[in-house]
C-alpha cells in the first residue's frame, strides 16, 4: 500500500479508514525520522492491510499539537478511528511491525 | 553447512562501516549487523564539521549513508536486526539476531554506545512526553517555551546553546559549580542572556501533569528538594556503551566499555572491538572511522 501524506485536509478521510493506519510524524532534518524512513516503506511494500500515513510537523504543526507531538519521530497506530498506540523514537522493523498488533 | 563469513560486524556506525570497507578491500568476506540505520549516533546529528574532507561540513545521517555505500561497493553485506546474543569462544564463533542466526570466523564490535538515562522509575514512559535526549531533534518543538538541560560536559553545553536560540529560557541543571565542557563552548554560553545555571543539582523527579510541566531538583550539598517548572527536560549526562549482547564474554572497564587497546584486539583472538564501545581517549567520528581499520588490520594477521 502506498505512503500517504497527511494533511489537515484529508486526515478526516484517514482516520475514518476501515484499515489500520500507522501515522509517522516527521521532519526532513529530523536524523532519527530519516532513519525510520525506508523501514516505513518496506512495511508500506508488503503490507496491504495497512495504511501509512507520514505527517511533516513542519507544515502540519496543527496536526502535531493535536496528537501532542514534541519528540520525533513520533508513531501512531490508529484502528477504527481510535488511537490504540502512540510512542516516541526510532525503532527497529521488528518493533513497528509488533505497534501494529496493539 | 551454514555459511561461515570471515568477519561479522555488529553495529553500522562509523567504526563498523570503516571496518566493513577495509576488511571488504581486503576480500574477507564480510556482513555488518545494524539494528536499525547505517550511521548510528552519527545519524543523530545535525552537522559534522570536525571529520576531515568536508569542508562545508556534513550531515550525520548522509555520512552514515555514504560509509555503507562506500563498503558496499567492496561486497560488504548488511542485514538489519538486534543481537540477541553471540558465542565468541572458539574458532567458529555465532552470532544470534532476530532476523536470524550467523557464523563467523573473527568478530567486530562497533556496538557504539546510547544516551545514559536520568535513572527515573518508568523513565521509557516520558519519552514523547516533555524528555528529551535528542536536542536537535526535537529543540524545535519548544519555540519560547522554557526547557531544562541536565549535565554539564561538552554535548550539554552545546545542547544548551542551541535551545537557547529557540526557546525562551534555559535551565541549565549540573551536578557540580563548574562546566566540565571545553573552554571554547563557555564564552558564547555565558553571553546567552537566557540561559540561567542552576548548580550543584540533579534531578530526582519530573513534575507531570498531562505531560512533563517541571522537574524535582536536589541539591548535592544541602540535600534540599524544589519543584522547578519547565516545558520539557533535555537529559545529556553522557552515555552508556552497548554491550548488553556480550552477556559478560568479554571484560569490560568500570564504566562498561570493552577493554581494548589501540589495536582493538579484546581478551578473545579473533574479537575486536572498535568505536565508542572501546575504552579510549577520544570519541569522534575521525577515532571511530580509524579503529575499524586497525581492527582489520589485526584480524588479517589473525586469519
Amino acid at each position: 500500500m502506498a505512503i500517504i501524506h497527511v494533511t489537515a485536509t484529508n486526515f478526516a478521510e484517514i482516520k475514518a479508514s476501515e484499515k489500520t493506519v500507522l501515522l509517522d510524524f516527521y521532519a526532513d532534518w529530523c536524523g532519527p525520522c530519516r532513519m525510520v524512513a525506508p523501514i516505513l516503506e518496506d512495511i508500506a511494500s508488503e503490507r496491504e492491510d495497512i495504511i501509512i500515513g507520514k505527517i511533516n510537523v513542519d507544515d502540519e504543526g496543527s496536526l502535531a499539537h493535536q496528537f501532542g507531538v514534541v519528540s520525533i519521530p513520533t508513531l501512531v497506530v490508529m484502528k477504527n478511528g481510535e488511537i490504540v498506540h502512540q510512542s516516541a523514537g526510532a525503532r527497529p522493523k521488528a518493533q513497528i511491525l509488533k505497534l501494529l498488533e496493539s | 553447512m551454514a555459511h561461515i563469513y570471515d568477519m561479522i560486524i555488529l553495529g553500522g556506525g562509523p567504526a563498523g562501516y570503516s571496518a566493513a570497507l577495509y576488511a571488504a578491500r581486503a576480500g574477507f568476506d564480510t556482513l555488518v549487523i545494524e539494528k536499525m540505520s547505517a550511521g548510528g549516533q552519527m545519524a543523530l546529528t545535525d552537522i559534522i564539521d570536525n571529520y576531515p574532507g568536508f569542508d562545508e561540513g556534513v550531515d550525520g545521517f548522509t555520512l552514515g549513508m555514504k560509509m555503507q555505500a562506500g563498503a558496499e561497493r567492496f561486497g560488504a553485506k548488511s542485514e538489519y536486526g538486534e543481537v540477541l546474543s553471540v558465542d565468541l569462544a572458539g574458532e567458529v564463533k555465532t552470532v544470534k539476531t532476530d532476523s536470524g542466526d550467523y557464523q563467523t570466523r573473527t568478530v567486530v564490535i562497533a556496538t557504539g554506545a546510547n544516551p545514559r538515562p536520568l535513572g527515573l522509575p518508568d523513565e521509557a514512559t516520558l519519552i514523547g512526553r516533555g524528555l528529551h535526549y535528542c536536542a536537535h531533534c526535537d529543540g524545535r518543538f519548544y519555540k519560547d517555551k522554557t526547557v531544562m538541560v541536565v549535565g554539564g560536559g561538552n554535548s550539554a553545553v552545546s545542547d544548551a546553546l542551541y535551545l537557547s536560540r529557540i526557546a525562551k529560557k534555559v535551565l541549565l541543571v549540573h551536578r557540580r559549580d563548574t562546566l566540565r565542557a571545553t573552554r571554547v563552548y563557555h564564552e558564547p554560553l555565558m553571553k546567552a542572556s537566557n540561559v540561567e545555571f542552576l548548580w550543584n543539582k540533579t534531578v530526582s523527579d519530573v513534575v507531570m501533569g498531562d505531560r512533563i510541566i517541571g522537574a524535582t531538583l536536589q541539591d548535592v550539598k544541602t540535600g534540599t528538594s524544589e519543584q522547578v517548572l519547565c516545558d520539557g527536560i533535555f537529559v545529556s549526562i553522557g552515555r552508556v556503551p552497548a554491550t548488553e549482547c556480550l552477556n559478560g564474554q568479554l571484560p569490560l572497564d568500570d564504566y562498561g566499555y570493552i577493554i581494548a587497546d589501540e589495536t582493538t584486539r579484546t581478551a578473545i583472538p579473533g574479537v575486536y572491538a572498535v568505536g565508542d564501545v572501546r575504552t579510549k581517549a577520544l570519541r569522534q567520528v575521525v577515532t571511530a572511522a580509524a579503529d575499524g581499520a586497525v581492527a582489520v588490520h589485526f584480524a588479517e594477521e589473525y586469519l
